[in-house]
C-alpha cells in the first residue's frame, strides 16, 4: 500500500471526510497507547497522547511510504527525537500496517521488537534510533542533507519536545538547518508545555520559542497541534519556503484525550493501573 | 531476606544531610530530580537546588562555575547522560582544573529495566576512570552509598558516584566505615578471589554461597573504590587464592575487570575471568530478567570462578617448565 502525497483537496466535503477518517485513526492510536503502556507499566503516555493528532496525519496523509517496503529509498522520513513518546509512533506503525497490532502488547518486554525507546535495528518503519533527547534533529538534518546530494524528492519529517529544546545540540542542528538551506526538512515542535519537573517555564524557559526558531532562520508555522485541518495545512508542501527549512510550532496538550492525564505532569513516564486503563480507553471512545 | 534499598534513594536523603551541614552545598539537575532523588534537597533547600533543564553539557560547567567560587557542588542525572553527552565538560571543566564537583549519576546499568538500551550506562566507568583527577566510586549498597556521599563532599576535587534505579540488598550494616581508596573482602577464602562492585557485590556474595557448597573456598572483595584502585588489597588477595574474577554491571571493557586486569597484569598475573556485559547495547526487561539474560548473577560469576579454577593447575604446570 503506497500512502501518496496529496496537497489536501480544496474541495470541501472531501477534505471533511479525510479529516474525519484521521481523527478516527488518531482516536484508535490513542487507545493503543494507554493499553499498550498500561500493559507494560511503565512507559510515557503523557507526550504520546500529545502527538497522535500530529502523527495520524502525517501516516495517514503527508507521507510517501510503502508499510509493505519500508526501506523504500524513495520514502519520506519521520525522526522521533522525543524518542520516549515512542508508544504515539508504535501506534502509528501498527495503524498503518508495519507489524501486527498485537505486538503492541509486548511493548517494553524483554526480547520484544517494541523497545522502550525507538530502536531502528528491530522495529520496521522506525527510521532513526532515539531516547536520549536532542540528537534527532540532528539525524534528521542528515537525512535531508543525503536526499539533496543523492537528488531525491523525499521529505524528512522530525518531531521535538519542548523540553527537549533545551539541550544545546537541538540549537546547533537548528543553525545547521538553515545554513545549508533544508527545505526538504519540517520540524514539529511538540509544544505541550510540561517536561518531567513541571511546566518549562519553571524547570527552564524556552519562550519566546517561536521567535527562536525565526531568529535561526527558519520559516515558522504556528499552529493548534489538535486541529487536523490546521496540522494538515502546516505540513502540506506549499507552506514550505524555498531554501529554508520549516518548523511546524504545534501548541498541544499533554495527556491529550484523557482527562485525568491532561496538563498532569506526573502522566510523563506513569503507567496507567487496569481501572484507570478503563476509564481512559471509555472516554476516548466517548469523545 | 535482607532489606531492599536503592543507591539513588540513599544518595536523596544523604544529600539533605550534607545540605544541614553544609552552607556551601550546592545541588544541579537536569529535570531528573525526581528519579535521582535530588527532590528531597529540592524541597528542603529551594535556593540551593539548581534546576538546569534538559542540558546536562551546560550542567557540568555550570557546577565547575559554581565550584570555581567556592561552593561543592553534586550534579544528577542518569549516568549515560552525565558520563557520555556531557564527557568533555567533565574532562575539561571539571577534571583538568581539579574542580570540587561531584558527579552523582543515577540509573546506571541494565538494571534500568524497561527503558531500554537508550538509558542503560554500561561504560560510565571506563568513561569517568580514564580522565586524570577524578576519583571513582561504585557503592555496593544503601549504606555505603550515604557513607561515600559524605566521604565524596569532604575530599577536596572532582568525583565520580555511580548509583542504580533497582532496589538492591542492603549487606552493611551501621559498624562499616567506608574509605576512598580502600578496598573491603566481605567473606575471607583461599582458593579464588571475587572482585565486585555495585549491585554485583550481593551476587557475588550467592556465588561464594554456591561455591562453598562444592567445598571451593571464593574470597569476596568489595572494590567500591575504582579510582584510586586499591592494588595492595587485591593483589593481597590474589597472592593468597592465584585465581581471580571481577563482577561488574557494566561492560567488562575499562571498567572494575579493566582496572583489575591492569593492575593484575603488572604486579601478580594470575588466571582471571571478567563478569559483566560482553560488548554488547542492552534492551528492554526487567531488572531481573536482564541480568539472566546478561550473566550477571551470583551463578554466571559462580561458573566464571570454576572456569578459571580449571585454568590455575594448568598455569602452574608452565611456570613450572619455565622454572626448569
Ligand atoms: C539527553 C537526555 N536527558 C534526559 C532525558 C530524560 N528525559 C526523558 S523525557 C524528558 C522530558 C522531556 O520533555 P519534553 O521534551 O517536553 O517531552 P514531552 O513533554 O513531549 O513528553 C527527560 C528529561 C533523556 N531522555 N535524554
Ligand atoms: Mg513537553
Amino acid at each position: 500500500m503506497t500512502i501518496e502525497t496529496k496537497t489536501c483537496a480544496a474541495d470541501g466535503t472531501d477534505r471533511s471526510d479525510l479529516i474525519e477518517s484521521l481523527r478516527e485513526k488518531a482516536r484508535e492510536m490513542r487507545k493503543d497507547i494507554v493499553r499498550m503502556v498500561g500493559a507494560a507499566k511503565s512507559g510515557h503516555p503523557g507526550g504520546s497522547l500529545s502527538a497522535a493528532d500530529i502523527l495520524a496525519a502525517l501516516y495517514g496523509r503527508v507521507m510517501r511510504h510503502d508499510p509493505a517496503n519500508p526501506t523504500w529509498p524513495d520514502r519520506d522520513r519521520f525522526v522521533l527525537s522525543k524518542g520516549h513518546a515512542c508508544p504515539v509512533l508504535y501506534a502509528a506503525l501498527a495503524e498503518f500496517g508495519y507489524f501486527p497490532r498485537e505486538e503492541l502488547m509486548t511493548f517494553r518486554r524483554i526480547n520484544s521488537r517494541i523497545q522502550g525507546h525507538p530502536d531502528m535495528r528491530k522495529t520496521p518503519g522506525v527510521e532513526f534510533s532515539t531516547g536520549s533527547l536532542g540528537q534527532g534533529l540532528g539525524a534528521a538534518n542528515g537525512m535531508a542533507l543525503a536526499g539533496k546530494l543523492d537528488g531525491k524528492d523525499y521529505r524528512v519529517f522530525v518531531m521535538i519536545g519542548d523540553g527537549e529544546s533545551q539541550e544545546g545540540s537541538i540549537w546547533e542542528a537548528a543553525m545547521a538547518a538553515a545554513h545549508y538551506k533544508l527545505d526538504n526538512l519540517t520540524a514539529i515542535l511538540d509544544l505541550n508545555g510540561l517536561q518531567i519537573d513541571g511546566p518549562n517555564a519553571e524547570v527552564m524557559g524556552i519562550q519566546p520559542v517561536a521567535d527562536k526558531w525565526r531568529a535561526f532562520g527558519w520559516n515558522v508555522i504556528e499552529i493548534d497541534g489538535h486541529d487536523l485541518a490546521q496540522i494538515l495545512d502546516a505540513l502540506s508542501p506549499e507552506h514550505r519556503t524555498a531554501g529554508k527549512p520549516t518548523m511546524i510550532v504545534a501548541r498541544t496538550v499533554k495527556g491529550k484525550g484523557v482527562s485525568f492525564m491532561e496538563n498532569a505532569v506526573d502522566w510523563h513516564g506513569k503507567a496507567p493501573k487496569p481501572d484507570e486503563v478503563e476509564k481512559a480507553l471509555a472516554e476516548l471512545d466517548a469523545a | 531476606m535482607p532489606e531492599m534499598l536503592a543507591t539513588r534513594k540513599a544518595y536523596g536523603q544523604a544529600l539533605v544531610e550534607l545540605g544541614r551541614e553544609n552552607p556551601n552545598v550546592v545541588v544541579l539537575d537536569c529535570d531528573l530530580s525526581k528519579s535521582t532523588m535530588t527532590n528531597q534537597f529540592a524541597k528542603e533547600f529551594p535556593e540551593r537546588f539548581i534546576n538546569m533543564g534538559i542540558a546536562e553539557a551546560n550542567m557540568m560547567a555550570t557546577a565547575a562555575g559554581l565550584a570555581a567560587c567556592g561552593k561543592i557542588a553534586f550534579t544528577s542525572t542518569f549516568a549515560v547522560f552525565a558520563t557520555g553527552r556531557a564527557w568533555e565538560q567533565a574532562r575539561m571543566s571539571i577534571g583538568y582544573t581539579r574542580m570540587n564537583v561531584k558527579i552523582a549519576a543515577t540509573h546506571a546499568g541494565v538494571t534500568v529495566g524497561e527503558d531500554g538500551a537508550s538509558h542503560q550506562a554500561n561504560e560510565d566507568i571506563a568513561l569517568m576512570r580514564v580522565i586524570p583527577n577524578f576519583t571513582v566510586i561504585v557503592p555496593a549498597d544503601a549504606v555505603e552509598t550515604r557513607q561515600a556521599v559524605h566521604a565524596a563532599a569532604r575530599h577536596a576535587g572532582p568525583a565520580y558516584i555511580r548509583l542504580g534505579r533497582a532496589d538492591v540488598p542492603v549487606i552493611f550494616d551501621d559498624t562499616y566505615r567506608f574509605e576512598i581508596g580502600s578496598a573491603v573482602v566481605m567473606r575471607e577464602g583461599t582458593d579464588i578471589s571475587l572482585f565486585a562492585c555495585g549491585g554485583m557485590v550481593a551476587e557475588a556474595l550467592k556465588a561464594a554461597d554456591i561455591l562453598a557448597a562444592e567445598g571451593i573456598s571464593a574470597e569476596v572483595v568489595n572494590v567500591s573504590t575504582i579510582k584510586p584502585l586499591d592494588v595492595e588489597t587485591i593483589v593481597a588477595s590474589v597472592r593468597k587464592t592465584g585465581a581471580a574474577v571481577s563482577a561488574e554491571e557494566h561492560t567488562i571493557i575499562g571498567g572494575l575487570g579493566g582496572a583489575i586486569s591492569e593492575a593484575l597484569a603488572e604486579e601478580y598475573p594470575v588466571p582471571m575471568k571478567r563478569v559483566g556485559i560482553e560488548d554488547c547495547f542492552g534492551e528492554s526487561g526487567t531488572s531481573d530478567e536482564l541480568l539472566c539474560k546478561y550473566c550477571m548473577t551470583g551463578p554466571n560469576i559462580a561458573d566464571a570462578a570454576r572456569i578459571v579454577l580449571a585454568r590455575k593447575p594448568a598455569l602452574s604446570a608452565v611456570e613450572g617448565e619455565a622454572g626448569r
